[in-house]
């Protein structure tokens, strides 16, 4: 490669953002197909990435290395491998569908919208590409501002509330990630995260970095018991905020763990590893349960997300167990289920939202309650609720049966009642969804308003179908996207078994 | 004992701004109140030359160590570097302040000259290497402050906040002078270096030096505003003419960095276990009150004033750690929140009509829909206050952090981060103001070119300086010799 990809996916959606700004509130229109073709421009950059990454090594591709703040050997330094392209593209992909999603609803402060989300997914890339911990740190706490803003602005009635809950909270909790990479810093006289891993530790430092990680990590994802601004936040957000929230901002907590807390503090992770385990199956049962109550549309999406966010980290932290039980292969399986299933999770709770936004857009409601027999009226949209809710519930041949499988796979040879926590999901998790669709989708026209409702548009249709052809593809036939990942997976859980004692 | 006039080279900027001053007080007499452009223009000259004069002499990594005036002045890089800044700072204060001086009939002369002075004291505190040159400095820059406090005179609370200043200043300066004297009295010499020998030789448990060092402590820590010397804070800068508390919040933090270095690593270097624990009780209190108390103001500069309180905790947390690597971090880090401070202020200013000041925090409501530009201006700042990356402010309490923890105190890092957590809700707060509320006026921002010009770059450096973040700290770092 001789020009730098990764600088360019960064900066140009940044770049791109500060154009829309410059087009002003006086030329909607103009800032509309402005911030399009940035996005475009940005989801085309991650051709070259795809064309010319090598799956087949674990090393660092892509590399930019450029002195930043001498003093403290901070580099301006990118980089990715397996684990990091496939949420690039996830992201460049899912800030296409935002713009469009956002073209008719947002109709006051409309180039500051725009912006806003461009800003937003360049920082969101750098975190993925980011290879030195201070530029990892700038990019992750960056993201906050516009996130802020984008809920404060076009929110919901409770959106002070709510935004100054998600900011607070994620800065709460990323504070100790900081004091952790000081330590880091000071210990190993490197900013680099590979410098990171390669860094001999003791057991008891290690333990203090895995809890300084942990209250980092899983205030993002979110894991109980940190998770009360995730059901907020969402519900005031609009709907390009909450998929972005949903699709990108929670696997950024998921990246964390695997970039960070199992490669750095393998033996810290590996004793404390039944913290997040404990943590990752209340989220799964009992966050699921909480779904099932709920009489918002939006709030059931954000449970379930939680829900399937415990995957994440079970499939992320059990491989401990499963490396002392059971056999390589299975532990790889169960970390490449993880990854799929945030990739998955990406997309299912992408659409799920952008459905909901749908109908929002049509009755400025999110309640269940309002909502009957939408399939009278709006029949192809219910094809595609349908089918994102069967996906959500972890059907077969779509993409979230994928991840959830392979974890659950993989737990079995950990510990027999791992796999059965995590196999409860199956059906707590088509409970809930399958009940909404039932209430909201099926059955007779419940009132006037449903009976009004018209079904969805071109625009709505290119967003939707493009969502679905992506569950079934990757429900289908994942192998591309585990391929991808795999030497780099593998390389993952050498550094993990070796340990850095 | 021969005098050589050329022996003063060193001392040329000083000697420049003493002139300068003097001759502006005059010069304003003969200038009629139309023209008084004249003076703000020769103050801004001033400060051009001033720096010019500094800048070639300014040798860079290895600048030398210069002593004059028989050892009671000394030149060195960390001097150099804080006085540029000065310079820098004192050149936005005077934009900022000409528009709102106007607006309250106050601009006179006396503006100008009391600020130059108050200017001179500080350039005289950096570079004391003696126990009498700091406390000529101190208090010239003292007398500046409460007369600049009191020059809005008709203004009761002008007036009231000038007499509390002067009262507790005056309280402060005793109790430095008392801390000063005992520190003669054990060690017998008034220069820093000396002093420094004399305590290797005594011994740090000596009682009369720790008594003496005590009193040290309380005046820096009054000079700082740092809990629970912090009380005149909030009154003053709430009370002062907001052209006033704009000088008085940015460039005298740096003057008291310098002073707290000269006093207590050049000096009582060796008693450093000593000052370290006292520091870590200010830096403790600060952190807290500072960022708790701002929580409850809804008057801007008070809760600016308690922003000052929790920032100079950070400062301290870097003097403390009495490292080279520690001060230099606390050095940076009161040159950048001298930047965003200023900036702030500036906000204020930019904000106020004649007759209305802008001091509120609902005077900010709405800023997005009324100028969406200098709503991100703001916004930079009070993000770059707040400490959130990619701002430079972050750099600074990421380098403070790091010299904390790097002396084993990680505690005492954790406990920051997260009082820096509290903090971060009144930062948000206002910018929740600025673009979620709906404004109450609709009235454009009024503002000569100048000023707003100067803002813009004040609020975008807040971004720029993050790339150029390592030249600078390089240079901080250089000053004590990383």
């Amino acid at each position: 490669m001789d020009y730098p990809l990764l600088s360019l996916l960064i900066f140009a959606p940044i770049v791109g953002g500060i154009v829309v700004l410059a087009a002003g509130e006086s030329r909607p229109g103009l800032a509309r197909w402005l911030a399009l073709l940035v996005s475009l421009i940005t989801m085309a950059l991650c051709i070259p990435l795809l064309q010319n990454f090598d799956s087949s090594t674990a090393q660092m591709q892509f590399v930019e290395r450029v002195m930043w703040i001498e003093t403290f050997d901070i580099h301006y330094f990118l980089g990715v491998d397996g684990i990091a392209v496939p949420l690039i593209v996830l992201t460049a992909f899912t800030s296409v569908l935002v713009v469009v999603a956002g073209w008719e609803v947002i109709q006051t402060r409309v180039s500051q919208y725009f912006a806003a989300f461009l800003i937003l997914e360049g920082l969101m890339i750098g975190v993925f590409a980011a290879l030195d911990a201070i530029l990892f740190y700038v990019f992750f706490e960056a993201m906050l501002l516009p996130m802020f803003l984008i809920i404060g602005m076009w929110g919901g009635p409770n959106r002070v509330y709510a935004t100054l809950k998600f900011f607070l909270y994620t800065f709460f909790g990323s504070v100790f990630l900081l004091i952790g990479l000081i330590y880091l810093y000071l210990e190993g006289g490197s900013f680099s995260i590979l410098d990171m891993h390669r860094l001999p530790l003791p057991l008891d430092a290690q333990i203090w970095l895995f809890f300084a990680f942990l209250i980092g990590f899983a205030v993002k994802v979110p894991m109980f018991p940190v998770h009360t601004w995730l059901p907020d936040a969402h519900v005031e957000a609009p709907t390009g905020g909450s998929v972005v929230l949903a699709a990108i901002m929670l696997k950024i907590g998921g990246y964390g763990f695997l970039r960070f807390s199992l490669p750095i503090v393998p033996d810290g992770s590996q004793a404390m590893d039944w913290v997040v385990i404990l943590l990752s199956l209340i989220a799964i049962v009992y966050i699921g349960l909480v779904a099932l109550a709920q009489a918002d549309m939006k709030k059931l999406i954000a449970y379930s997300s939680i829900s399937h966010m415990g995957f994440v980290t079970l499939g992320a932290f059990m491989v401990f167990q499963v490396l002392e039980n059971g056999t390589m292969e299975a532990a790889q399986l169960g970390l490449e289920g993880a990854m799929v299933q945030m990739i998955s999770h990406g997309f299912i709770s992408g659409a799920m939202f952008l459905c909901v936004g749908v109908l929002y857009d049509r009755m400025h409601s999110r309640m269940i309650g309002d909502y009957g027999g939408v399939a009278n009226t709006m029949p192809w949209f219910a094809a595609f609720a349908v089918l994102f809710s069967m996906a959500n519930a972890g059907l077969p041949g779509t993409s979230g049966f994928v991840g959830e499988f392979m974890v659950i796979v993989a737990s079995l040879q950990a510990n027999f009642w791992f796999a059965f926590t995590a196999a409860l999901t199956l059906i707590i998790g088509a409970a809930y969804t399958l009940w909404m669709v039932k209430r909201v989708i099926f059955g007779d026209v419940t009132n006037t308003n449903v009976a009004r409702l018209k079904d969805i548009n071109a625009r709505e249709a290119v967003i939707l179908s493009s969502l679905a052809i992506a569950v079934l593809a990757l429900g289908v036939y994942p192998d591309p996207l585990i391929d991808l990942m795999h030497a780099s997976v593998a390389h993952l859980l050498e550094q993990i078994q070796l340990g850095k004692l | 004992m021969e005098f050589d006039i050329l022996t003063l080279k060193p001392l040329l900027p000083e000697l420049f701004v003493l002139t300068m001053a003097c001759l502006i007080l005059v010069a304003d007499l003969y200038i009629s109140e139309a023209r008084r452009g004249i003076v703000h223009m020769m103050a801004m000259l001033t400060l051009v030359f001033v720096a010019i004069l500094t800048m070639r002499s300014y040798g860079g990594a290895e600048q030398a160590t210069v002593m004059v005036m028989n050892g009671t002045f000394v030149r060195d890089q960390m001097g150099d570097i804080l006085k540029l800044a000065i310079y820098v700072l004192m050149a936005a204060v005077f934009v900022y302040a000409k528009h709102d001086l106007r607006h309250r009939k106050l601009f006179v002369g006396e503006y100008y000259v009391l600020a130059l002075f108050g200017m001179l004291g500080m350039m005289v505190m950096i570079s004391a290497a003696s126990l009498l040159s700091m406390y000529l400095g101190l208090e010239l820059l003292a007398l500046s402050s409460y007369a600049l406090v009191a020059l809005e005179r008709d203004s009761a609370r002008a007036s009231e906040s000038a007499m509390k200043y002067f009262v507790l200043g005056a309280m402060a300066s005793g109790a430095l002078l008392y801390g000063m004297s005992m520190i003669y009295g054990a060690t017998g010499s008034l220069d820093l270096l000396e002093i420094s020998m004399a305590v290797r030789d005594l011994g740090s448990d000596d009682i009369v030096l720790a008594f003496g060092l005590a009193f040290l402590v309380v005046g820096v820590a009054f000079k700082f505003g740092a809990v629970p010397f912090h009380m005149w804070l909030p009154d003053v800068y709430h009370g002062a003419p907001t052209p006033v508390t704009l000088f008085l919040a940015a460039a005298p933090k740096l003057a008291a960095f310098a002073m707290a270095i000269r006093l207590f690593d050049l000096a009582l270097g060796d008693m450093h276990i000593h000052w370290q624990g006292m520091l870590v009780f200010l830096a403790v209190l600060s952190l807290a009150l500072g960022n708790i108390v701002a929580i409850a103001q809804t008057n801007l500069k008070r809760m600016l004033a308690y922003s000052t309180i929790s920032h100079v905790g950070f400062m301290l947390l870097g003097i403390l750690a009495g490292t080279p690597a520690g001060y230099a971090a606390s050095m940076f880090y009161a040159i950048i929140y001298a930047i965003m401070a200023a900036g702030t202020f500036g906000m204020i200013i930019l904000l106020s009509r004649q007759g209305v000041e802008a001091e509120n925090l609902d005077h900010f409501k709405g800023l997005n829909k009324r100028s969406p530009w200098f709503a991100a201006v703001m916004m930079f700042l009070l993000a770059s206050l707040a400490g959130v990356p990619p701002f430079v402010g972050f750099f600074a309490k990421l380098q403070v952090l790091s010299a904390v923890v790097d002396i084993n105190l990680t505690w005492l890092a954790v406990y920051a981060v997260i009082m820096s957590v509290i903090g971060a809700f009144y930062y948000l707060r206002v910018i929740k103001l600025m673009y979620l509320d709906a404004p109450d006026t609709d009235e454009p921002i009024n503002a000569p070119f100048d000023l707003k010009a100067v803002l813009t770059v004040n609020g975008l450096a807040q971004l720029l300086l993050t790339f150029l973040a390592g030249p600078i700290i390089a240079a901080c770092g250089a000053a004590f010799g990383i």
